[in-house]
């Protein structure tokens, strides 16, 4: 009975990852710092850095669609702040 | 008069809110998160802290609590509400007050008392303040730099929503007196129908001369009428 729950929660399973980045013209302090810091290890070429966040959601749905959708649905209610935040879905294989 | 203090985990200006609002004769109760339906209040108060180890963004997990829908209803009916510090944090994430609050603009947890000025009077919070008087009130955090469009600044301007700017002790807006990069040095806040007030600094901890000075009672005496 175990193994079986395993098996079927396993295929149906889809993975996601969701990238939270600042908007463009919102000051990214922390990135700046780091930036600065890799500067100073000698990375001269080093042209920016923004920081960001990064989520790996996995849903337990077979239908692609209906399971980006539910992380979309994430991403609005909660995990982005969108006066401030951009975000990138991908599905994982 | 009647208030609640709302009470995250990882609230921690909760008591002195509530020491502040007894001392000005308010009948207070505390309403953990967990509630699902608030006492019968006047004003609602979110207070300073780090709700939930500001994890994901401060205030983010506390603005979708279970309390909170009831405080936006009670908002969204004419209750007064006012979130100081976390408090404000936690209004923007809720949708309550637009706009919200990033990372210093040094990077530095800033905890010193700073001169902020009342933009805003004409308000049940700020009616026993004079126009641009000067108050020295203690700020502590770690994202206080109000941030929003350029739309809704407007708005605030125009409606006459800003209701605390950071200034210096002779009451000079500018750059060098704004401790934490906030947008035009604004330090809290109102919405449109001005009965919800969100502000960084604690006027809380201003309540009695023998720790600090009385420049917040009459934030909470001007309620009590």
């Amino acid at each position: 009975m175990g193994k079986q729950f395993q098996l079927n929660s396993k295929k149906n399973k889809l993975r996601f990852s969701v990238t939270v980045t600042l908007k463009k013209d919102v000051l990214d302090p922390q990135g700046k710092v780091v930036q600065n810091t890799l500067l100073n290890l000698g990375m001269s070429n080093l042209k920016n850095i923004r920081q960001g966040k990064f989520f790996e959601i996995e849903i337990d749905e077979t239908d692609q669609i209906m399971a980006e959708k539910k992380v979309e649905e994430m991403c609005q209610k909660l995990l982005v702040n969108f006066i401030i935040e951009d975000y990138k879905i991908n599905i994982l294989k | 008069m009647k208030s609640s203090v709302i009470v995250f985990p990882g609230s921690n200006c909760d008591r002195d809110i509530a020491v502040a609002l007894e001392k000005l004769q308010f009948k207070n109760k505390m309403v953990w998160h967990k509630e699902t339906s608030l006492p019968k209040s006047d004003l609602i108060v979110i207070p300073g802290g780090f709700s939930y180890g500001d994890y994901l963004r401060s205030g983010a997990i506390a603005g979708k609590s279970l309390i909170i829908d009831e405080v936006i209803k009670a908002a969204n009916s004419g209750c007064l509400v006012l979130g100081i510090c976390n408090g404000f944090q936690i209004l923007t994430e809720t949708g309550l007050l637009k706009g919200t609050l990033l990372r210093n603009k040094n990077l530095r947890f800033i905890n010193r008392d700073v001169n902020i000025k009342v933009i805003n009077n004409q308000t049940k919070f700020s009616s026993k303040y004079k126009s641009n008087q000067i108050l020295k009130i203690n700020i502590a955090h770690n994202e206080g730099n109000y941030f929003t469009n350029s739309k809704h600044l407007d708005q605030l301007k125009k409606d006459n929503l800003i209701a605390f700017k950071y200034c210096d002790e002779n009451g000079n807006i500018n750059e060098s007196s704004n401790p934490n990069g906030a947008l035009e040095n604004i330090a809290g806040i109102y919405n449109t129908k001005k009965n919800i007030l969100g502000m960084m600094p604690h006027p809380e901890r201003m309540v009695d001369d023998i720790i600090s000075n009385t420049d917040g009672i009459s934030l909470f005496s001007g309620l009590i009428n």
